[in-house]
């Protein structure tokens, strides 16, 4: 197991400003220690929640992505957390044909008053992703091209895209 | 303007239906061989591939790129001729995000050759035959270029100046392509030469509110001939998916496959398409959600049919618990470099 | 555009933050970051010093950026926005991190980890902040007249004070006539003023008001448009009264031939007419045809009503009439729905005659009530020797509700010295805790136990009529375990008062939803904070009061009508309003019309225009939530100040030392 606590993962949250955001708050106003694996966003809804920003979280380092919103019936705007609920099943069924383990990106919801709900979620989440290790995505596409690069080929004429 | 620019066509990972759009400009193929001088085109022209590396680095005006990289030739061909080109364009969808090649990302190298060579129910290999990247003859050594795990898309290889996506691209959007370099009102590097809207934009059919309670393949219903096919429930990719070939594919009552890919400044088709789909899903829990897209089996393959390798994953994790030490890894054939 | 120029201020909050960060260390490191020109750490940011800090480094060194590290942005977000814009910064140009709540004091033990985790949180931001754009509040003009959703006492005081400062108010009733609960009840804890005293005036002020129009058995169907513009659909429900000609006189309800249980205003103890006044000091006096009950209605025959009445007021064609108003703030007060105590089968009520609710009660020591004021039993004649009172019924208990009612205690304690004052009878209140908190409430308690008014404290298990004993015999059993003295007991008695607690109207779910206006776990509306902003909503322009918002008290609910209604003055007073930026707005150039967000918007803001093929924001009625940016397959929306590339940006600089991660990769096409 020491190989497992030595791994400190981070996990990117992505949390709704009116309910999940403020129990991370209230978890740090009333001194609740949860591990440092958490780097939280703030959007104003789950709904905001564009599953682009998850996969960027995941490709960029991230060993999981932690959603959190107000409670189903609970949602500020109403709905917003019914839409999320929506994009993350599908996004679900797309990670798992990307071969990814369902505890890497969860969504779960938490009350503005739900402080010890959020620490225990974020300290649940850390144990699961270091039990799985490492996610290190770009070391699925190593360089596989064996052959020298031509000399430099850029010419000064042309912008290049990149 | 004494000597014609020189035009270059070259076809690496793909089907070849590009190089027969190009052809469909029919007669005004004539016009591209009096505005250009085709010096390379390894379909059309008999050339060697000495022969142009032979050639002054720049000396090609406009190259014409299509298909994936999907081995170390590709890729050296992209290489050679993003030297050799002062202009070089992905041509079509394969070029542009790896396209129908690039579903192989779905799988391994060592998956796919286990089934090609092995396992699938039309191959009978009993004595294991399977090809060799260096195969010794009386005249020599022979070499197959080396199969990459991953396809990539041009612009994951070279830099590509211009994109022109499509599968194939369609005649309206290579004239414009063409229009544009004979005149020389090049649209910003890195750009994609066609229209910046979705299909819809081009789609007659009439959209109306937008809520799924279940989805339908194409042999489960006869769509309505008017009505938006994703209103009742035919998967399209239209709606995330750039105009240009004036909604070809739902004319006929065929949802959008997404040949076009993306719009502009999206970072992943896919993702763009999942969360315009999963919004319209008349659900609110996750059960009755969940029951919903079991009426849409494989839903990454739907996501990600032509920009796979060009999305932010790029692929499937190559094997599960690919985090395990390589000396658990078992390949299935001891294949490629 | 020159470069920009990013300033990074970490906050130390004293010990708060530099106890578990290493401050010093992150400001130095912050300085690598791009674009940062001046990184400082300083004890208390929030304090005028720090504040002049920011300000003076704008001046001092061309900042185009600020980054302030310190507490949540529901803490000072708002503090240093000021600070920017008092240097001429626009305010949206100002991104927080909050490395206190989120890392000092949630890791402080381990100092490394939290700084790591100050550090990723501050290069979010400062990525983040490149991509902010200025941006200006939109202004909308208001309309001076107000909307007051319910008439009860909260609802009559709210719509006097706005009359009162000149602005006209529209009070919309769901009954027959103003009041609500308050006219219902007989005697006001802790002074035992009686309540039709004093609020009989008010009702009265309220209906002849120039400045109010009393729309009673009306209610809101439809709530379009934003703060300062809504468009509100009302049915007024026919009467069948004339009220232009009708003098309140009493001759049709004295004619009317049927007698109904009033299950309203009497609480089903008494009886009114199928052509009624609730009650005698009824605002407005008109009566109405309850045409559920009219003979008229059911055979076509009688109009006793008609033919006696002398004005010739009385209207049987009389329709539905539909009436749309045009207000800039609305107030709801809408109140509450008394917990129905047959949910608690075990202590019988609607079972055994003689349990009655708080409400029932009111009715029966109403002088003006069905029984003149007498407290009797169920027979109408027995006066009771022994009476019960039940605290906490419904409340306080995860079975039905967790919260508190917050009025029982009181209510029961008034109860106790009624029934005692009128009955001599012996009285037992069972409770759990006694909450008499607010001012004179304590000294009422002493007042009561001073009476001889005994107090049980336990939870009662169940109120049974099977007798152990000759003593029990016909009486009312209160089973409880007396948890002072760590006995069960047995307390035989005649009547039984269950102190029901008070629920959200069961119709407040839709309520909610038509008015935009969120409610929590219990039902009650949400305020937008629960301290410092008790009477507003997260919707701009409408406005919470009373018990609508969560069970209390006559004097609360009365300095919250009050508070609604000052908060509209102040709105109305400016002319104009400022709403927050953060919209969406639609790139009509970029959408295909393809109708993905067209039902996505809770609030109706987006319109399709067919003509065009796009759809359209309205940015008025946007509250920002982003559903809809996060759903357009054409990144053809934009929610301002939450953009597509403001969170990349945030992603990919809070995940700066994460893997071999390169920064800003151009990723595909264009």
């Amino acid at each position: 197991m020491s190989e497992a606590e030595k791994f400190n993962p981070v996990i990117v949250g992505f949390l709704c400003n009116w309910c999940s955001y403020r129990a991370a708050d209230l978890a740090g106003t009333s001194r609740m220690g949860y591990p440092a694996t958490l780097r939280d966003i703030r959007i104003m809804c789950t709904g905001r929640l564009d599953p682009t920003f998850v996969l960027r979280a995941l490709q960029g380092g991230a060993d999981g992505v932690l959603i959190m919103g107000c409670h189903p019936g609970q949602c500020h705007y109403q709905e917003g957390n019914y839409k999320a609920i929506r994009r993350f099943a599908l996004l679900k069924r797309v990670l798992q044909q990307l071969g990814l383990e369902e505890e890497r990106v969860q969504l779960h919801w938490a009350s503005a008053a739900q402080g010890l709900l959020f620490a225990e979620t974020v300290s649940r989440m850390t144990r699961q992703i270091q039990a799985l290790g490492p996610l290190d995505w770009k070391h699925n596409w190593p360089n596989e091209e064996p052959f020298m690069l031509l000399q430099p080929y850029l010419h000064e004429e042309v912008a290049h895209g990149r | 303007m004494a000597d014609k620019p020189k035009l270059a066509l070259y076809w690496a990972s793909s089907c070849g239906g590009c190089e027969i759009a190009v052809l469909g400009l029919h007669e005004k193929i004539l016009d591209v061989a009096a505005a250009f001088d085709i010096v390379f085109w390894p379909c059309v022209i008999d050339i060697k591939y000495a022969d142009v590396e032979a050639m002054a680095p720049g000396s090609i005006d406009v190259c014409l790129f299509n298909g994936a990289i999907r081995n170390d030739e590709n890729a050296r061909m992209a290489h050679i001729l993003r030297e050799k080109s002062k202009v070089l364009i992905a041509f079509g969808a394969c070029a542009c995000g790896g396209a129908i090649p690039g579903l192989a990302n779905f799988s391994s190298r060592e998956e796919m050759f286990e089934w090609i060579y092995f396992q699938s129910p039309t191959t009978e290999n009993a004595a294991r035959v399977f090809p060799q990247r260096h195969t010794r003859v009386d005249e020599g050594e022979l070499e197959l270029p080396a199969f990459w795990n991953t396809v990539k898309s041009l612009s994951q290889v070279v830099p590509v100046d211009y994109y022109l996506p499509g599968c194939p691209p369609e005649v309206q959007s290579i004239e414009l392509a063409v229009q544009a370099l004979v005149t020389g009102e090049l649209p910003p590097s890195g750009a994609v030469i066609g229209l910046n809207i979705a299909v819809c934009d081009e789609c007659p059919r009439e959209r109306k509110d937008k809520k799924i309670k279940r989805f339908y393949r194409p042999q489960e219903i006869i769509p309505n001939p008017d009505e938006c096919l994703l209103d009742q429930g035919l998967y399209c990719a239209g709606v995330a998916t750039r105009a240009g070939c004036n909604a070809r594919c739902p004319q006929v009552g065929i949802g959008c496959r997404g040949c076009y890919g993306p719009l502009d400044g999206v970072y992943d088709h896919g993702a763009r398409l999942l969360s315009a789909i999963a919004s319209i899903i008349d659900a609110d829990t996750a059960e009755d959600v969940e029951a919903v897209l079991e009426t849409l089996p494989d839903p990454a393959g739907y996501f990600y049919r032509y920009y796979l390798p060009q999305s932010l994953l790029r692929r499937k994790a190559r094997e599960n618990g690919q985090k395990k030490s390589a000396a658990e890894k078992k390949p299935a054939a001891a294949v490629a470099d | 555009m020159s470069e920009p120029r990013v300033g990074i201020y970490v906050c130390h909050c004293g010990h708060n933050i530099a106890g578990a960060v290493d401050v010093e260390h992150l400001s130095e490191w912050a300085l690598n970051l791009p674009h940062v020109v001046v990184a400082r750490n300083y004890q208390f940011m929030c304090a005028g010093t720090g504040q002049e800090l920011i300000e003076n480094d704008i001046g001092e060194y061309g900042l185009t950026h600020i980054v302030v590290a310190s507490c949540s942005p529901h803490m000072h977000e708002k503090t240093f926005r000021n600070a920017c814009e008092r240097a001429g910064l626009n305010a949206y140009l100002f991104e927080m991190a909050n490395i206190r709540e989120h890392a000092s004091w949630v890791h402080p033990n381990n100092r490394s980890a939290a700084t790591s985790k100050a550090k990723a949180l501050v290069s979010a931001a400062v990525h983040r902040v490149l991509k902010h754009q200025a941006l200006e509040p939109m202004r909308v003009d208001i309309l001076p007249a107000t909307l007051v959703v319910g008439g009860g006492i909260a609802g009559i005081q709210a719509a006097l004070e706005i009359a009162d400062a000149g602005y006209p108010v529209y009070l919309v009733e769901r009954e027959p006539s103003i009041g609500g609960h308050m006219a219902q009840f007989d005697k006001t804890f802790p002074t035992l003023d009686c309540a039709a005293c004093i609020l009989t005036p008010k009702m009265f002020d309220a209906g002849a008001h120039p400045n109010i129009t009393l729309l009673t058995y009306a209610e809101v169907e439809q709530v379009e448009g934003y703060v300062g513009n809504f468009h509100v659909t009302v049915r007024k429900k026919a009467r069948m009264i004339r009220e232009d000609l009708c003098t309140g006189c009493g001759t049709c309800w004295e004619k009317c031939p049927i007698k109904v249980v009033d299950t309203v205003f009497e609480a089903g103890l008494g009886y009114r007419k199928a052509i009624y006044r609730p009650f005698p000091q009824a605002v407005p006096k008109y009566p109405v045809v309850d045409a559920q009950n009219c003979t008229y209605f059911s055979t076509g025959k009688c109009k006793a009503c008609e033919r006696f009445c002398p004005t010739g007021a009385i209207d049987f064609e009389m329709q539905d009439e539909i009436i749309t108003l045009d207000v800039g703030n609305i107030i709801l007060a809408t109140g509450y729905d008394l917990f129905d105590a047959r949910r608690i089968p075990e202590y019988g009520y609607g079972r055994l005659p003689n349990v009655f609710t708080s409400l029932e009660f009111e009715r029966l020591t109403n002088a003006a009530g069905p029984t003149g004021g007498k407290i009797t039993l169920r027979d109408g004649e027995t006066e009771p020797q022994s009476v019960a009172i039940i605290h906490c019924v419904g409340s306080r208990d995860k079975a039905y509700n967790e919260y508190c009612s917050a009025i029982c205690c009181m209510s029961s304690l008034k109860f106790a010295h009624l029934a005692k004052e009128k009955t001599h009878a012996e009285i037992y209140n069972f409770y759990i805790d006694m909450r008499p908190i607010a001012k004179g409430y304590e000294e009422f308690y002493h007042r009561i136990l001073a009476e001889g008014v005994h107090f049980i404290r336990g939870r009662v298990a169940e109120i049974t009529d099977e007798a152990y004993t000759t003593e029990e015999q016909g009486k009312l059993v209160v089973v409880a375990e007396d948890t002072l003295i760590g006995r069960q007991r047995r307390i035989p008695v005649d009547m039984v008062i269950l102190a029901a607690g008070l629920e959200p109207r069961r119709d407040s779910q839709n309520v909610s939803h038509m008015f935009g206006v969120g409610c929590g776990d219990s039902g009650f509306f949400t305020e937008r904070h629960p301290k410092l902003d008790p009477v507003a909503t997260v919707t701009e322009g409408i406005y919470i009061a009373g018990a609508c918002q969560g069970p209390k008290d006559i004097p609360d609910t009365v300095a919250q009508g009050a508070a609604a209604a000052a908060r509209v003055l102040g709105v109305i007073s400016q002319k104009q309003v400022q709403l927050e930026p953060v919209r969406a707005s639609i790139d009509e150039s970029r959408c295909s019309g393809c109708r993905i967000c067209n039902n996505l918007c809770p609030y109706n803001a987006i319109e399709y225009l067919a003509e065009l093929g796009v759809s359209r924001v309205n940015g008025a009625l946007c509250k920002g939530c982003g559903t809809c940016v996060a759903a357009c397959p054409s990144q053809a929306i934009t929610g301002a100040h939450f953009t597509f590339e403001q969170i990349m940006a945030e992603i990919d600089g809070i995940l700066i030392d994460a893997g071999d991660y390169e920064p800003n990769p151009i990723e595909i096409l264009a």
